[in-house]
């Protein structure tokens, strides 16, 4: 399943790609993009586990960057 | 500007004040007594310090407990504590201070391109005004109206989900769609997309899909999803990126301790490691290089061209070979009267006879026949129009008595005791009528009255203008072949072509190639698989081989060239499905503008990257040297930045 959050507060290029990076590490996760453009993210993940993959991510995603926010709908 | 960047302007202007009037003071004669006395000059100086880094220091910290070691506040600490360490205050916190207003600087200039792509693609309608059973409407998220639902499109408003008008006339503008400025018209019957605004009727419409289905949902979806294609570019950067940062920071390690060690001069050398620390961030790179994408995206998309990715308009440059489907791609794909020859009778007899045989079959020919006469009744004579323009081609049948369609051959018909012939040769010399031959290339139909000869009607697709300004722009842009690759007859294929070669010497007289290289015929989809694939071999790499089609027919070859162009696709999901580069309206021209944004965009990338890199090793060389102070050093780091996003924005603006 693919899936799409806006992202709040990613002020650094470099932290998007070190995040995507990291996301693409998570087990589960088939593909991940970060865009620094649009301030989205997109996750493709397994369906069964996607919400706690996703909590996987957010942690994740804290570590790199701590100032930004992934607005979970 | 946003809170969080106010409050980091706020204390900059603190911190800023603070440290002037420090240096001020510091040049007085009263400085030195209180210096002496009992207020240590790192404790003044930490007091601006404190003010500017504070979110850097913090950061510096959680991302230290989080294992990140090579995270550029940690590092920028580093490097400012390096600084006070050897008694260089006033030093540290300018560093600081300068990095914080390029950080600002830096940010504000993203968000501020960022807003002007955003606005160029702010095609999004906010909501729909669905009609309810009792007549009254009311204000509903697009996302939420059914398909099916009757909506009002007032004038101005953008239309919010395709559907088709019911009721109302209006001109509609698409130019946010197709970046074509002339208004559509609109009437009953015609289909609407979303994303285009409403002129000055009011359209009443039943929308045929859903919100997420729609043209502009499919458009915005693409054009978010492009930045997530990476070009090589971009991964080059990412790769990069990875190791710069560590080599910098173990390099800064090295010229700290081992100079130090043999020359015993350990503040400066320390000094110039601290150089080293402030230039290790790779920003500047990581966010110009997907900015220069981005901005060309939105640079196309401004034309009403789709591009699938960063990697895609990357390729675009390179296109060396490139072929065309011919019907809808390269002529206007529509059948039509091009010509009307009687004998012995006027033009409007001769139309109304072949009309009268032809008004029963639904054959493309038989259909262009039809439109073409009642497009002349309409204008010439109100009375008859008025009888015969309520056309639905099953009402009427008491005009033709009886009627039969031979196949491969035309109608014959029985129209108010009259017999009607209408064909091609085969026809005419089976019933054996003396008719004139027509070498007018195309569909010629003959038309024949109670056994007598009446004339000729010619109908045949002709060629888009647009297509000879495509082919001889391609070609000076860096296309060495161009190719026709169609399914149908040899003879129309060559005819096509003989009719933009006869064009462009009116138009171009100037050009002296060739518009068409080769010319493939009667192939199949797999044919012109085979045949992009001889290309692509040919070139051996050299360049990329382009398709343009209508994506109908072509999804194979679309999906099999270096670069699928769908054509006027405008709501067609296959085509936007299988190309990689969607032109949102016919005109095949496009192509040639897509590859000027495509070059103009990869010379601003590498603009930046040869800058941004260029100028972070000749600090650090500068640096190492002792000659680049950190001050060069800060804006090595974020002045660089800020160019190189000013320099990105440049891709924004499409060249006329």
């Amino acid at each position: 399943m693919k899936k799409k959050f806006n992202l709040q507060d990613l002020d650094c290029a470099n932290c998007a790609a070190k995040m995507e990076e990291a996301i693409k590490k998570i087990d589960g996760v088939n593909d991940a993009s970060v865009s620094f453009m649009t301030q989205k993210m997109t996750i493709d993940a397994d369906d069964a586990r996607f919400d706690a993959i996703m909590d996987e991510v957010v942690k994740v995603c804290k570590k790199v960057e701590p100032d930004c926010v992934i607005l979970r709908k | 500007m946003s809170a969080k960047q106010k409050k980091l302007l706020i204390r900059i202007i603190i911190a800023g004040i603070i440290y002037g009037a420090l240096l001020i003071w510091s040049t007085t004669y009263f400085y030195e007594d209180v210096i002496e006395d009992n207020l240590p000059e790192p404790i003044l100086f930490f007091i601006p310090f404190i003010i500017a880094g504070i979110d850097i220091v913090i950061k510096a910290f959680k991302n230290i407990a989080h294992g990140q070691v090579f995270d550029e506040n940690f590092l920028m600490l580093i490097a400012s504590i390096g600084a006070y360490g050897i008694g260089e205050y006033s030093e540290a916190v300018a560093v600081i201070l300068f990095y914080q207003v390029g950080e600002h600087f830096q940010s504000y200039a993203v968000g501020k391109s960022r807003k002007s792509i955003a606005d160029m693609m702010d095609i999004c309608p906010e909501y729909a005004n669905v009609e309810k059973e009792d007549g009254s409407t009311e204000e509903i998220d697009p996302d939420d109206v059914e398909t099916g639902s009757i909506i009002v499109v007032k004038p101005g408003e953008r239309i919010p989900i395709d559907s088709e008008v019911i009721s109302g006339e209006s001109y509609i503008d698409t130019s946010a769609l197709t970046g074509e400025s002339v208004p559509r018209r609109a009437a009953e019957g015609d289909v609407v997309y979303s994303g285009s605004v409403n002129g000055n009727g009011l359209l009443r419409c039943r929308t045929i899909k859903a919100y997420e289905d729609s043209a502009v949902a499919k458009i915005l979806e693409l054009v978010e999803n492009a930045s997530s294609r990476k070009s090589n570019h971009e991964n080059f950067i990412h790769r990069f990126a990875k190791y710069y940062t560590p080599i910098v920071t173990i390099a800064a390690v090295i010229l700290a301790v081992v100079p130090s060690l043999i020359t015993g001069d350990w503040a400066e050398w320390i000094k110039r490691a601290c150089t080293f620390l402030v230039i290790s961030c790779p920003c500047a790179l990581v966010i110009s290089v997907p900015m220069g994408f981005f901005s060309g995206i939105g640079a196309a998309s401004s034309i009403g061209v789709l591009v699938k990715g960063s990697n895609y308009l990357e390729a675009v440059s390179g296109i060396k070979t490139i072929c065309f489907d011919k019907t809808g791609t390269l002529t206007k794909g529509e059948f039509k009267v091009n010509g009307i020859y009687p004998e012995g009778c006027s033009e409007e007899e001769l139309l109304e006879t072949a009309y009268k045989a032809e008004k029963n079959s639904t054959h493309p020919v038989a259909s262009a026949v039809c439109q073409a006469y009642r497009d002349r009744t309409k204008e010439s004579d109100p009375g008859q129009g008025a009888k015969d323009t309520d056309n639905s081609l099953s009402d009427n049948k008491n005009i033709s008595d009886s009627f039969e369609e031979l196949p491969g051959q035309g109608i014959s018909a029985i129209s108010n005791g009259e017999e009607i012939l209408a064909g091609n040769d085969k026809l005419m010399k089976l019933k054996n009528i003396s008719y004139t031959h027509s070498d007018h290339s195309g569909t010629v139909v003959y038309v024949a009255k109670n056994g007598k000869f009446m004339g000729s009607v010619l109908i045949s697709d002709s060629i888009k203008t647009e297509s000879i300004d495509a082919l001889v722009n391609l070609k000076a842009n860096g296309v060495e072949k161009t190719a026709l690759l169609t399914g149908d007859k040899k003879e129309q294929a060559e005819k096509i072509c003989n009719e933009l070669k006869e064009s462009a010497k009116t138009s171009h007289p100037a050009f002296t190639g060739n518009l068409i290289d080769e010319i493939g015929s009667d192939l199949y989809p797999q044919d012109k698989v085979s045949a992009v694939e001889r290309f692509i071999t040919e070139l051996e790499g050299r360049g990329k081989v382009a398709f343009a089609g209508d994506g109908i027919n072509d999804s194979p070859v679309l999906t099999r060239a270096d670069i699928g162009i769908a054509m006027g696709s405008l709501g067609s999901d296959a085509a936007i499905e299988a190309a990689d580069v969607v032109i949102m309206d016919d005109n095949p021209a496009k192509i040639a503008s897509v590859m000027k944004i495509s070059r103009k965009t990869l010379r601003i990338v590498k603009e930046n990257i040869v800058f941004a890199l260029g100028v972070k090793v000749l600090v650090l060389i500068l640096g190492a040297l002792g000659i680049a102070s950190m001050w060069a050093a800060v804006f090595a780091d974020v002045g660089v930045a800020v160019i190189a996003i000013l320099n990105s924005m440049r891709a924004l603006k499409v060249d006329k």
